[in-house]
């Protein structure tokens, strides 16, 4: 199928992009990398009267480090992301969670921004950011605001995000030297969006006791799925592999996802609790210096 | 209707055209251009028979609009043979038969275009990674990496690309 008419706006700096989506509000879809959007705009199933292309928009691009925290510009390409030895570095969640996000060709167009903005409830970067409890700053023409993944994700496919508001960047806070982390999903083919996906952190002291822990998961609700309560349990004791598969069984067990053509709701608790597991395991593997 | 001009090289060479704003890259390549190696299997970002490359990345051209890539440097199937003569990658997909019906061809080519040029002595592994977005409904894959193989090792004593 071919996409249904739009009116095409392509401006070359954020302040104009900021005055186009506030003039034109909901009548306008943002175009960022297209891998999600131009399939919908294909498939007929949105239908803009404006696309505002950032494409043309220097300076939305680009990852830094910053107070502690790794900042990354929304038009960022996900391959960029991918082969960036500063998120080796300072995000190795994030760097684990890349490759498996669509394919290469897909990463190569992709954006950081686009994907949040996007919010598929299956797909790995809302997450990581939730995983990291991270923020995604936004700006208006009126301003500027800083939201929680937890604020930011609200729904299926929704956001926080009003329609004259753009996602400009996400800052991820770094991760220190005694914290590992694993990201592992489950997918039908390799590239797929994930049946099940869990994002893994966990920070050891010098006598090995857990002094933190996060964990969040993709693929089992309209939104990550934190799971605080089940994470805290860890904190405070040895993560031994039973402490591991107490947690592990916990997260399988509050879990409600919804059965779909691709997987039932009890075989997705299922893999959930299993990749858990699997994910905190070798989190705490990397974060005794394991393996890394 | 939405146009707009644009001027865009492809293959070396410079186009100037007026498009419709709807109008996707592969599209454009296809009527405006009659370079219609490039190839549109699903439409919407799955199948990677579409797969050019632009400013030297791998891309799907069913989610590009030509608009787009003004200003920019695209390489298609067209561009990969001198003239009659195949090229490493190419002449490896007909030793190897690597193609049958020759649907998916153009797509594997360009995705492996850019990716010997990043990795250029690849494992097996490594090979099926870079062809995952990429599909064949008739060879299956094992000829398509016995292929890149070969014009890995093709092009490791043969300087060009």
């Amino acid at each position: 199928m071919k996409p249904p008419r739009f009116d095409y706006l392509a401006p070359t700096s954020l302040d104009e992009a900021l005055a186009l989506l506030g003039q034109h509000g909901e009548e306008a879809k943002i175009l960022a990398g297209g891998q999600s959007l131009v399939p919908l705009l294909n498939f007929r199933l949105v239908r803009p009267a404006y696309l505002v292309d950032l494409n043309e928009i220097r300076g939305l691009d680009g990852i830094r480090a910053d107070d502690g925290h790794l900042v990354i510009g929304a038009m960022t390409r996900q391959r960029a992301v991918e082969t960036s030895a500063l998120v080796r570095e300072r995000c190795p969640l994030l760097a684990e969670a890349m490759p498996q996000i669509g394919h290469v060709q897909i990463r190569n167009r992709g954006t950081v921004g686009g994907s949040l903005a996007h919010a598929d409830p299956a797909a790995e970067l809302p997450a990581v950011v939730a995983a990291l409890d991270g923020e995604v700053v936004l700006r208006s023409a009126r301003g500027r605001r800083v939201l929680k993944a937890e604020q930011f994700f609200v729904g299926y496919l929704t956001t926080a995000a009003d329609p004259t508001e753009l996602v400009i960047e996400v800052k991820l806070p770094a991760t220190s030297r005694r914290t590992g982390s694993a990201f592992l999903e489950v997918s039908r083919r390799h590239g797929d969006f994930a049946l099940v996906g869990v994002a893994a952190t966990l920070t050891l002291d010098e006598a090995g006791v857990c002094t933190a822990c996060a964990l969040a998961l993709t693929g089992v609700g309209p939104t990550p799925a934190v799971a605080r309560d089940a994470a805290r349990a860890l904190v405070g004791g040895k993560p031994s592999p039973q402490a591991i598969e107490d947690v592990s069984r916990h997260v399988s067990q509050t879990l409600r996802p919804d059965s779909d053509l691709h997987a039932s709701s009890d075989y997705r608790k299922d893999v959930a609790g299993v990749l858990t597991r699997r994910a905190l395991t070798r989190a705490a593997e990397r974060a005794r210096g394991e393996g890394r | 209707m939405i146009e707009r001009a644009i001027r865009v090289t492809v293959n070396g060479r410079v186009y100037e055209r007026t498009v419709e704003a709807r109008k996707t890259l592969a599209d454009f390549l296809r009527d405006d251009l009659e370079l219609t190696g490039t190839h549109l299997g699903c439409e919407h970002g799955v199948c990677g028979a579409c797969t050019i490359i632009v400013d030297g990345a791998a891309v799907r051209s069913c989610l590009l609009f030509a608009v787009q890539v003004h200003g920019r440097d695209v390489q298609t199937v067209e561009g990969l043979a001198d003239g009659e003569t195949l090229n490493p990658l190419q002449e490896a997909f007909r030793e190897h038969h690597g193609l049958q019906c020759g649907f998916c061809t153009p797509g594997f080519l360009m995705t492996l275009t850019c990716f010997l040029r990043e990795c250029p002595d690849p494992s097996d592994a490594q090979i099926r990674e870079a062809i995952s977005g990429n599909l064949c409904r008739c060879t299956g894959y094992q000829n398509i990496v016995a292929a890149a193989s070969a014009a890995a090792r093709s092009l490791a004593t043969s300087p060009r690309s």
